[in-house]
């Protein structure tokens, strides 16, 4: 296989025609050659800023050199020593802005297709069976971790390694937290992907108890006092879905995004023979431009609808990954750009039958750096619908800081952490992830769960 | 797994099951509700909490077979397993939160309608067990249907009507809230727990009344953890979470209407399923939907 030095060597992928009316992955990753031809283009340079870009510091340089050479399992054997997760990291990391944003290569050509090498290492030893390994002597302390996703799973994983007795609490009845209920199947299969990455969590010694409520079912305090677990790490999530507090919000065919994902992915509604049911709408207007709404949107989209996005910034603000934007776009969602909802209209039975919008247009910038969009007076128009997905972020869950004696949180209501090691006012109590920092993504919450393992084996090898 | 160690036929279709529960049974409180799963393919279903051994580890639910799932729930034996049992969830009654010597000396009615006795149960137990007393209205449409009689009598002052007059005060549960304060009761709470349609009319009633009112809300719930905001419900000019927020709300402020608008969501869906339920293998799907 040639390789052209500049271009990355492209990615097979599901013929959106296809593809629009399927649950399966849209991408279908790299083959053995595709992926050996790939690996040469990493210049394997002595100070590598991939890895300075990759929130849990993967030796890339070093996996890709083993990618080169055929050894999958050497290669698989780097990326573990960082990662719990190589097979979501692949699918799922924005490596636009991490460690691809970083490659050297893309200073005039193409980044090297960092992410998509991380997956095909991560599938083919799954494939081969190599499993990751446990050398450290057993430390006989319990450390408990609430939450199985990202954060929770990493923190859970590295602890582990080092030889602790870990326990992670989950809510629902399955483990994988937003792995599981967010992100849909057609991104990241849940039997082939997410539930073998689980596997080599707990094969490496981590127990999982589901149907556990955190400030319900037990509290930390007596997680600690009654149960003998020496730290905890709260990685428990983002939260409560936020609405728009617009007239007709309550009509029937208004969903929170979270809710109409954790129907169709943890409940398996998008399949016909599932018990619980989801909205199959004929037209569906999705409220907001982040990742979780683009997710929203295509599940819409394959469930048969069509599809609007409506954002109220221009297409440069989208904070989407560009990848999922274009998926999007390749798949038929019609992107209404500047443009905000201002009121849901029901029939005289409830049922939602339309939106009315308003143009916007920008002006200047706001605190977060982005330009705030204005109303343009008088531009209302309306958008027939029989469905609204409210995709606007979610604020935090209570459950936990309000059940906790000494739990400091900020003004927004999220845990306060240290950056560098997850500690909070607490002492023995660690957080990282989305309960943090508010939403963001499944990597930021591994590099904070990585992390707090390490403050939490500091901690308690100080005691 | 969780294991059922009690079944019990109340009523027609109305079953009880005591379930080995340690982690729901030990922090349970009147009030509080937890979601069952029947096996792995199963819905969430919230139930509310009648009753609960911390000691022993167990609780008891109460339900209702008109879902293709609670149905499916009807069928477990004693020694069956529940794939899923969490809880306690929500908040408990904010009763169980007042010091005692002001709970004491409060005159509240409870009202129970239908399966909504089995959670005031739960809460005329406790207060009965720190010494408050109470009266309790329990409705029915008729005699058949009165679940959990004895128990109900055991822990309150009870009075029983029935829609037809075949047992008790003859009239629905605001006819008897009505003659009780004709016979010149007073209450200065009213607690009302059952059909939505109930609940609304009692809130009417104690309005006009003057009677704070508690109602327990059950909308449509996912996950029940405060995720997915499919149970969020008007409570004045607010929107609220049943699953975090309540699921007791000051009846004066729920826009009634509108949630049992939302409870109509999936109805279609539901009705294919039990159909397809119903029907077992001999479901054709001649509907045209399947």
């Amino acid at each position: 296989m040639t390789v052209d030095m500049w271009k990355k060597v492209p990615v097979r992928e599901q013929d959106p025609k296809v593809r629009a009316a399927n649950f399966d992955e849209v991408c279908l990753g790299y083959n053995k050659e595709e992926a050996e031809a790939e690996a040469q283009r990493c210049l394997n340079c002595k100070n590598p800023f991939c890895v300075q870009g990759c929130p849990v510091s993967i030796n890339i340089p070093g996996f890709i050199a083993r990618v080169k050479e055929g050894d999958v399992a050497g290669a698989y054997e780097v990326i573990s020593q960082s990662s719990a997760l190589p097979a979501v990291c692949g699918r799922v990391c924005p490596q636009e802005s991490q460690c691809e944003g970083k490659c050297v290569r893309g200073i005039r050509g193409e980044a090297v297709s960092i992410g998509k090498l991380e997956r095909y290492v991560a599938d083919t030893a799954r494939e081969m069976g190599i499993k990751p390994t446990v050398t450290a002597e057993k430390k006989n302390k319990k450390v408990a971790v609430i939450g199985s996703g990202p954060a929770g799973l990493t923190c859970a994983g590295d602890l582990a390694r080092l030889g602790y007795d870990v326990t992670i609490f989950e809510a629902l009845h399955k483990a994988g937290g937003v792995l599981v209920y967010g992100i849909p199947e057609f991104r990241l299969p849940k039997d082939a992907v997410v539930e073998k990455e689980i596997e080599n969590v707990r094969a490496l010694g981590v127990k999982i108890e589901t149907d556990v409520v955190i400030g319900k079912s037990v509290t930390i305090d007596s997680l600690m006092k009654d149960e003998g677990f020496e730290a905890v790490f709260i990685g428990s999530g983002a939260g409560l879905p936020r609405f728009m507090h617009i007239p007709g919000e309550q009509a029937m065919g208004v969903f929170s995004a979270n809710e109409y994902l954790t129907r169709s992915n943890l409940m398996k509604a998008f399949r016909e023979d599932s018990r619980t049911p989801i909205m199959r709408a004929k037209k569906t207007v999705v409220v907001g431009g982040g990742n979780v709404a683009m997710d929203a949107a295509r599940t819409a989209l394959r469930l048969g609808s069509e599809v609007h996005i409506v954002y109220r910034r221009s297409e440069e603000e989208l904070p989407a990954r560009k990848e999922e934007v274009e998926h999007a776009k390749q798949e038929g969602i019609i992107f209404d750009l500047l443009t905000n909802p201002v009121e849901i209209h029901a029939d005289e039975n409830g049922w939602v039958k339309g939106i009315t919008c308003i143009r916007m247009e920008l002006g200047e910038p706001d605190a977060s750096g982005r330009r705030s969009p204005i109303p343009v007076e008088g531009s209302e128009f309306y958008i027939e619908c029989d469905a609204v997905i409210m995709s606007l972020g979610t604020s935090p869950n209570p459950l936990i800081s309000s059940t906790t004696a000494g739990l400091e949180i900020n003004r927004r209501k999220c845990i306060v952490a240290d950056e560098a090691n997850g500690q909070t006012s607490k002492a023995g109590v660690f957080a990282g992830g989305d309960a943090v920092t508010g939403a963001a993504t499944v990597i930021l919450a591994m590099g904070a769960g990585k992390a707090a393992a390490k403050g939490i084996d500091e901690y308690l090898s100080s005691l | 797994m969780f294991k059922i160690l009690k079944k019990e036929v109340l009523a027609p279709n109305i079953y009880l099951m005591d379930v080995e529960a340690p982690r729901v049974a030990k922090n349970a409180l009147p009030g509080q509700f937890l979601i069952v799963r029947v096996d792995d393919e199963g819905e969430r279903i919230p139930l509310t909490i009648c009753d609960y051994d911390s000691e022993q580890g167990i609780v008891q639910i109460v339900f209702q077979a008109i879902g293709a799932d609670t149905r499916r729930m009807a069928k477990l034996q004693e020694g069956d397993c529940f794939q899923d049992v969490v809880g306690p969830l929500g908040r408990p009654s904010d009763l169980t939160e007042l010091p005692l010597d002001e709970l004491k000396k409060m005159k509240i009615c409870f009202i129970a309608g239908g399966v909504g006795t089995a959670p005031v149960y739960c809460q005329l137990k406790w207060l009965k067990k720190n010494g408050v007393d109470v009266d309790c209205i329990q409705g029915a449409r008729t005699k058949d249907i009165i679940i959990l009689e004895d128990e109900m009598k055991a822990v309150s002052n009870l009075h029983i009507c029935t829609d037809d007059g075949s047992y008790g005060i003859k009239g629905n549960v605001c006819v008897a809230l009505q003659q009780l304060i004709d016979e010149g009761r007073e209450f200065d709470r009213v607690v009302a727990i059952g059909p939505m349609i109930m609940m609304k009319f009692v809130c009417q009633l104690t309005e006009k009344l003057g009677i704070e009112t508690i109602v327990s809300m059950n909308p449509i719930m996912v996950d029940g953890t405060g995720m997915c905001g499919a149970c969020r419900l008007m409570v004045g000019d607010e929107v609220k979470f049943a699953c975090v927020d309540g699921p007791e709300f000051d009846g004066h402020k729920v826009d009634f209407d509108q949630a049992m608008q939302r409870m109509r969501l999936y109805k279609s869906e539901e009705g294919r399923l039990l159909l397809k339920e119903q029907e077992g293998e001999t479901h054709e799907g001649g509907c045209g939907n399947c």
